[in-house]
């Protein structure tokens, strides 16, 4: 007895920084594929930029104070120029300063939607995964009644009852975004909870918090960590959309959707207005999904087509 | 068949009560009260109380749901607080708009998807196809708003080819109503020159709405051209000294589009979600201008209606394309 507890904590120990070192190989080898790829590097430099300019936005916007709502009416609706790279609206703010100082609003806003929707959807994915019976059916069932209904709709209602603003809106699109979290870790925990590893523990008496935390949550994190890279491009567009038709974020305040609502009732003459704010959330969201769908295929080649 | 058709009806009934919860759920017990949200910012204390009276909100919550589901049943959604009109008479207006607004949609994206789709497969790695995977990836995050707007900046404003928004013009004579499909009915009215506006008006709204469905149509074809292609079945076929382009367009294409209709099929709700922010932009008198217009008023029982006019029209499209798969692949009723 004695024998065989001393001297496997050497080996255990040999074989606990192997498997360190195999994940080190793992994760260079996932790296250097990613690199390999010209359009995920490219989404990785769109997505590195646009957080850059959320951190340090109000350091590198020429003119900051025109994200704070002032009024400089000598300069309404200036077009593009040496002064002002992308133009002034129509308080005669700078539009660069406004849409660099907006990346924070937007880019907090799609982590918030992204993540609160996973914080609801993961916890019922993998214990309807995990237990499965009746408890997975309801959860499934519920989980469908809600993907049958589209998002947008569902989230313009909800902010109709809340009242329009933009945290109502986060509340609204996070209320409608879970499912399919539900969907994605239900089928992963449905595969892992088969794996011998998985039945070994069990048998061994570990008890479920123990195996949901120590294996099913690590399996299910490289699908997890694509769909949130996609989500987050997904969640952008849809507060902007919000902030668009005038449900999410208000006027002054710098948000991508709120500008171009406004910038809308300017168009044809002072386009500039319109079209740098849009470019933002295309650009952002593009960044998102091409980093997205690389990591799909790197990391979870399988489901990746 | 008979078995698997009383089971998928059952559960279409199921997901249709929960879609009546969900939004009385989302009009009752969601914070914030209804009959102030429904008497407006301006009303007084007793105008909310009356309003809470009439509409029954006094009454326990179980019995208002009873009433709220005979009441939808009956086809009374109750009245519009900015115009007075009963909501039914709104949805019965937008509906046939949102309608044929997505039909088109879904042309463009089959016809264009697929087109675009097979040029990727044929010129397999070339500029072309590469092109075209920038272009399906940026489809998708392309802010179907924004670029509304960009196209009426362009082919309405710039070249003057198409109507900024709207259905018609103004003053344009409409058709009497058959199909309550505008473009049809003035068809089949043989009014040439009113649908040939109505094509004009709605190609924009359509081709933003279809865009990004388009771009995962493309893709989708691609894929299913490329992998027929080097089917057994097509090698046959060469040896037997079909022409190239004849083996493309008769075999590869044809087994191509059941994978695209399917995914169609699953945009088909993504698109009535959309509609909300294309009609807003082109003005157009569908369910999502309807919805978002309401929500500007709080005028929220016709948001509540839109809702479960869509989501029903959304699980009724389910059930009809789980049916056609059941029918064309017996494997699938089993399940």
């Amino acid at each position: 007895m004695t024998q065989t507890t001393v001297v496997p904590m050497a080996e255990a120990a040999a074989a606990v920084h192997e498997e360190k070192l195999d994940r080190y190989r793992e994760l260079r080898r996932a790296v250097w594929l990613l690199s390999r790829s010209f359009s995920s590097m490219l989404g990785l430099g769109i997505v590195a930029l646009f957080i850059i300019l959320a951190l340090f936005g109000s350091w590198i916007a020429p003119y900051p104070e025109a994200a704070l709502g002032s009024v400089n009416m000598a300069d309404m609706l200036q077009p593009p120029s040496w002064e002002h790279w992308f133009g002034t609206d129509d308080m005669g703010n700078d539009v660069l300063s406004r849409v660099i100082i907006g990346t924070q609003i937007s880019l907090q806003v799609g982590l918030i939607i992204t993540l609160g929707a996973a914080f609801i959807g993961v916890p019922l994915g993998i214990l309807g995964g995990y237990l499965g019976g009746w408890i997975r059916s309801t959860i499934m069932a519920v989980t469908d009644l809600f993907l049958s209904v589209p998002s947008l709709v569902l989230a313009i209602a909800i902010v109709a009852v809340l009242g329009p603003g933009i945290v109502n809106t986060m509340i609204a699109l996070a209320a409608v975004w879970w499912p399919g979290y539900v969907r994605l870790i239900d089928s992963k925990t449905l595969a892992i909870k088969e794996e011998p590893y998985v039945e070994a523990a069990r048998a061994l008496g570990a008890s479920t918090p123990r195996i949901i935390f120590r294996y099913l949550l690590p399996g299910c994190a490289s699908p997890l960590i694509v769909k949130a890279s996609m989500d987050m491009g997904a969640a952008i567009l849809a507060a902007a959309g919000l902030g668009f038709i005038g449900l999410g974020a208000k006027a002054p305040s710098p948000e991508w959707g709120a500008m171009l609502s406004v910038a809308r009732g300017y168009l044809p003459e002072w386009w500039w207005f319109a079209f740098f704010p849009g470019m933002a959330i295309y650009l952002s969201v593009l960044g998102f999904n091409l980093l997205g769908d690389g990591l799909r295929d790197v990391l979870d080649p399988r489901t990746s087509r | 068949m008979t078995l698997y058709l009383i089971r998928r009806l059952l559960v279409f009934a199921t997901m249709l009560f929960g879609l009546l919860c969900i939004t009385f759920f989302i009009a009752n017990v969601a914070p914030g009260d209804p009959a102030a949200l429904a008497a407006g910012p301006n009303a007084t204390k007793s105008m909310v109380e009356a309003i809470r009276v009439e509409y029954g909100l006094d009454k326990p919550l179980t019995e208002q749901f009873v009433h709220y589901v005979t009441d939808v049943f009956a086809g009374d959604f109750g009245r519009s607080i900015s115009t007075t009109r009963p909501v039914l008479d709104h949805i019965a207006e937008a509906l046939p708009a949102t309608m044929e607004l997505i039909i088109v949609a879904m042309g463009f994206a089959i016809i264009m998807g697929v087109a675009l789709g097979v040029l990727a497969a044929v010129w397999r790695d070339t500029v072309i196809d590469h092109t075209m995977r920038v272009f399906a990836v940026s489809g998708i995050a392309l802010p179907m708003f924004w670029f509304g707007l960009l196209l009426q900046l362009f082919f309405a404003v710039k070249l003057g080819w198409l109507p900024v928004s709207g259905q018609l013009g103004l003053i344009t004579e409409r058709p009497e109503p058959i199909t309550h499909l505008l473009i049809v009915d003035s068809l089949l009215r043989g009014m040439w020159g009113t649908a040939l506006e109505g094509l004009r008006y709605i190609t924009m709204p359509a081709l933003v709405l279809s865009f990004p469905c388009l771009a995962s149509v493309a893709r989708v074809a691609r894929a299913e051209m490329i992998e027929t292609m080097a089917s057994d079945y097509v090698l046959g076929a060469r040896a037997q000294g079909l022409s190239t382009f004849s083996i493309q367009i008769r075999h590869a294409l044809r087994n191509a589009m059941l994978p695209v209709l399917a995914l169609i099929g699953l945009r088909y709700g993504w698109m009535l979600g959309g509609t909300a922010l294309v009609e807003t932009v082109f003005d157009w008198p569908g369910l999502g201008l309807l919805m978002v217009n309401s929500v500007l008023l709080s005028d929220f029982k016709p948001v509540l209606a839109v809702t479960l006019i869509i989501g029903f029209n959304v699980m009724l499209a389910n059930f009809l394309v789980d049916l056609a798969y059941a029918l064309f692949d017996p494997r699938l009723r089993q399940g």
